[in-house]
C-alpha cells in the first residue's frame, strides 16, 4: 500500500512480555489520516494492551513505535467506572485537562449529539450518553488521531448503529485517522479501512470483507460470526462504494505469520 | 461545666493546632474519597507508629520519624505497586500491618511497655506547644500550597489515571508529590487525633461535603468547613464533659455526617 503521507502513527514488530507471559508478538500496525482501522479479537487478545502500549501508557518490551510529530491524539479509554463519589459534570468532565470556549463546548457536544447535556452529572448518563460524551472530550482537542477502546460497550444495539454512524461522520467531517478496538464480532464497522485480528499475534488482516472471509478469521471466531459480519457490511454497501476504489478487499488481504 | 476552660492559653493553643490540620485534612480527604484511598490513609499512619518507634530508638523527635516513616512506605508502596504478583490491596495489608507490629516491638522495647503511650494512638491536642501549634500551620500553609498548584493535574488522575496520562499529565511526579503531602498530614495529624483516627478525621468530613457539593472545589471547601466544625465541635466537647479530645473531634464529624444524610438529594 503506497502512501505519501508517512502514517500517523505505526508499530513495527512490537512485542510484550510479562514476566515469561507473551502479551504481544510481533505486531505491526499503523494509521495514516481519513483511515479507520479496527482491530477485533477474542477477550485477552491483547487488544486494549496494544492500544495502552502505542499511547505510550504501557511499555513496550521489543520493537518500535513511531509518531508523527507533534501528532494530537484523541483517546476514549475502554473502561470509565464513574466514582458517584466524584462531583462532576459534563462540562467539568470535558475540560479536565484541556481548556475549551464556552462555543467549543457547545459546537463539539452537538456535534456528539448531546448538547442538552453539558450541565448533567457525569454519573447520571447512560452508557451511550457517557461515551458520546468522552467522544467530545476527545474531538475537543482537535486529534489528528483518534483511539477508542470499544467505543459501543455498554450500548444498545441501536445506540451501536447510531455510534458507529456518528464516528464515520466524524471520521469524514475532520479527516482524522481512527484506531478503534471492538470485541463484538457482528457488529465489525464496515466502514473500517482495515480490520486487524488480534490474538496476542495478527492472525489476519485486510479490509472487512477480506477478513470475514480468511480461513484465520473463521478458525478464531467461527464460521457463524464471520457470516454475521457479511449481513452488516452488505447491508451497508451502498455508503463504501468510495472505500471499495481506494482498497479492493480481495487484493488486500493479506494473512498473518503463521505460528 | 466550667467555661472559663476555653479562654486557657493550653485550650486555645488545642483550637489553634486542631484547625490547622482541619484545613489540609479537608482537602487531602476529598483526594482519599475520590481515589478509594482510605486503606491506604491507614496504611501510612501504622508506618507512623513505627516512626514513632523509630524516633525514640535514636533519641530524634518523634514527628520527624512518623514523617520520614511514613513517606518511605509510600515510596515503598507506589515502587510495589508496578509488580503485578501480589495485588495493591494485599500488600497494603501486609505492608501496613508489618509497619504497626515493628512500631509496636520498636516502642516496647525502648521504653519497657507500650500504654505509657496512649497519646500516640488517640491523639493528644491538649498538651500542644506554641512551637508545635506554629509547625502545624507552616506545615498546613505548605501542603495547601501544593495541593493548589497540583489540582488540575490530581482531579484529572482521580477521575481516569490513563487517560489523565495519555492526555500529558506526569502521572508518576504527581502522584509523588501528593503521596508525601499525604504522608506528612497523616504524621502532623497523629498529634491531634491519634493514628488510630488519622483516616477518619480525613475521610468523613469529605464524605459529608459530597452531599452538599456539585463540583470537585466545592467539595473541597465544604470539606475545610466540616473539618473545622468537627475540629472546634470535638474540643469545645472535650472541655466541657471531660471527653478525650481526638476521639471527640472524629465523633464530631460523624454527627455532621449523620446531619448530611437529612439533606435530600436532587436526584
Amino acid at each position: 500500500m503506497l502512501k505519501i503521507n508517512p502514517a500517523l502513527i505505526s508499530a513495527h514488530a512490537l512485542g510484550l512480555k510479562i514476566g515469561t507471559r507473551s502479551i504481544l508478538d510481533n505486531v505491526n500496525i499503523s494509521v495514516h489520516d481519513r483511515e479507520i482501522v479496527t482491530v477485533i479479537g477474542p477477550n485477552g487478545a491483547g487488544k486494549s494492551t496494544l492500544i495502552k502500549v502505542m499511547l505510550g501508557l504501557i511499555p513496550h518490551t521489543s520493537g518500535h513505535i513511531h509518531k508523527r510529530d507533534d501528532l494530537r491524539v484523541g483517546y476514549v479509554p475502554q473502561r470509565f467506572p464513574v466514582s458517584p463519589n466524584v462531583p462532576l459534570s459534563v462540562r467539568r468532565l470535558l475540560t479536565l485537562t484541556h481548556k475549551a470556549s464556552e462555543l467549543e463546548l457547545q459546537q463539539t457536544l452537538a456535534e456528539t449529539g448531546i448538547a442538552h447535556l453539558i450541565n448533567a452529572r457525569v454519573a447520571d448518563l447512560s452508557g451511550g450518553e457517557l461515551q458520546r460524551a468522552l467522544l467530545a472530550r476527545a474531538l475537543l482537542r482537535q486529534p489528528q488521531l483518534l483511539v477508542l477502546d470499544e467505543p459501543v460497550q455498554a450500548v444498545d444495539f441501536d445506540g451501536e448503529l447510531k455510534l458507529y454512524e456518528l464516528i464515520s461522520n466524524i471520521r469524514k467531517a475532520r479527516g482524522c485517522g481512527i484506531l478503534m478496538v471492538s470485541h463484538d464480532l457482528h457488529m465489525v464497522m464496515a466502514d473500517s479501512d482495515r480490520v486487524i485480528c488480534l490474538n496476542g499475534h495478527i492472525c489476519c488482516e485486510g479490509a472487512p470483507i477480506a477478513v470475514q472471509k480468511s480461513p484465520e478469521f473463521s478458525k478464531m471466531f467461527g464460521p457463524k460470526a464471520a457470516a454475521m459480519i457479511a449481513g452488516y457490511s452488505h447491508h451497508h454497501d451502498h455508503d463504501h462504494e468510495s472505500h471499495a476504489h481506494a482498497h479492493s478487499p480481495f487484493s488486500d488481504f493479506k494473512p498473518g505469520h503463521k505460528h | 461545666m466550667n467555661l472559663a476552660i476555653l479562654s486557657e492559653p493550653f485550650f486555645i493553643r488545642a483550637l489553634l493546632a486542631g484547625l490547622g490540620v482541619a484545613i489540609v485534612a479537608g482537602p487531602i480527604g476529598c483526594f482519599i474519597v475520590w481515589r478509594r484511598m482510605a486503606y491506604f490513609g491507614e496504611t501510612l499512619a501504622h508506618a507512623g507508629l513505627l516512626g514513632v518507634g523509630v524516633g525514640l530508638l535514636f533519641n530524634i523527635s518523634i514527628t520527624l520519624g512518623a514523617v520520614v516513616a511514613a513517606i518511605l512506605i509510600a515510596l515503598l508502596l507506589l515502587a510495589l505497586k508496578r509488580q503485578q504478583q501480589v495485588a495493591t490491596d494485599t500488600l497494603l495489608g501486609i505492608l501496613s500491618h508489618t509497619a504497626l507490629a515493628l512500631g509496636i516491638i520498636t516502642i516496647g522495647l525502648v521504653t519497657g511497655a507500650v500504654t505509657g503511650h496512649l497519646d500516640i494512638l488517640f491523639g493528644d491536642v491538649l498538651t500542644v506547644s506554641k512551637n508545635d501549634v506554629i509547625t502545624i500551620w507552616i506545615g498546613a500553609i505548605a501542603v495547601l500550597a501544593v495541593i493548589a498548584y497540583l489540582w488540575r493535574d490530581l482531579i484529572a488522575i482521580s477521575v481516569h489515571e490513563d487517560l489523565a496520562r495519555a492526555e500529558g499529565v506526569n502521572v508518576p511526579w504527581v502522584e509523588l508529590v501528593f503521596l508525601i503531602t499525604m504522608a506528612a498530614v497523616t504524621a502532623f495529624a497523629m498529634k491531634i487525633v491519634g493514628l488510630l483516627l488519622i483516616t477518619a478525621l480525613t475521610v468523613i468530613p469529605a464524605a459529608a461535603a459530597r452531599r452538599m457539593a456539585d463540583t470537585p472545589e466545592l467539595m473541597a471547601v465544604w470539606s475545610i468547613i466540616f473539618a473545622c466544625i468537627a475540629a472546634i465541635g470535638g474540643l469545645l466537647m472535650s472541655a466541657l464533659y471531660g471527653t478525650i479530645a481526638g476521639p471527640s473531634i472524629v465523633l464530631s464529624a460523624s454527627l455532621l455526617f449523620v446531619l448530611t444524610l437529612l439533606k435530600p438529594q436532587s436526584n
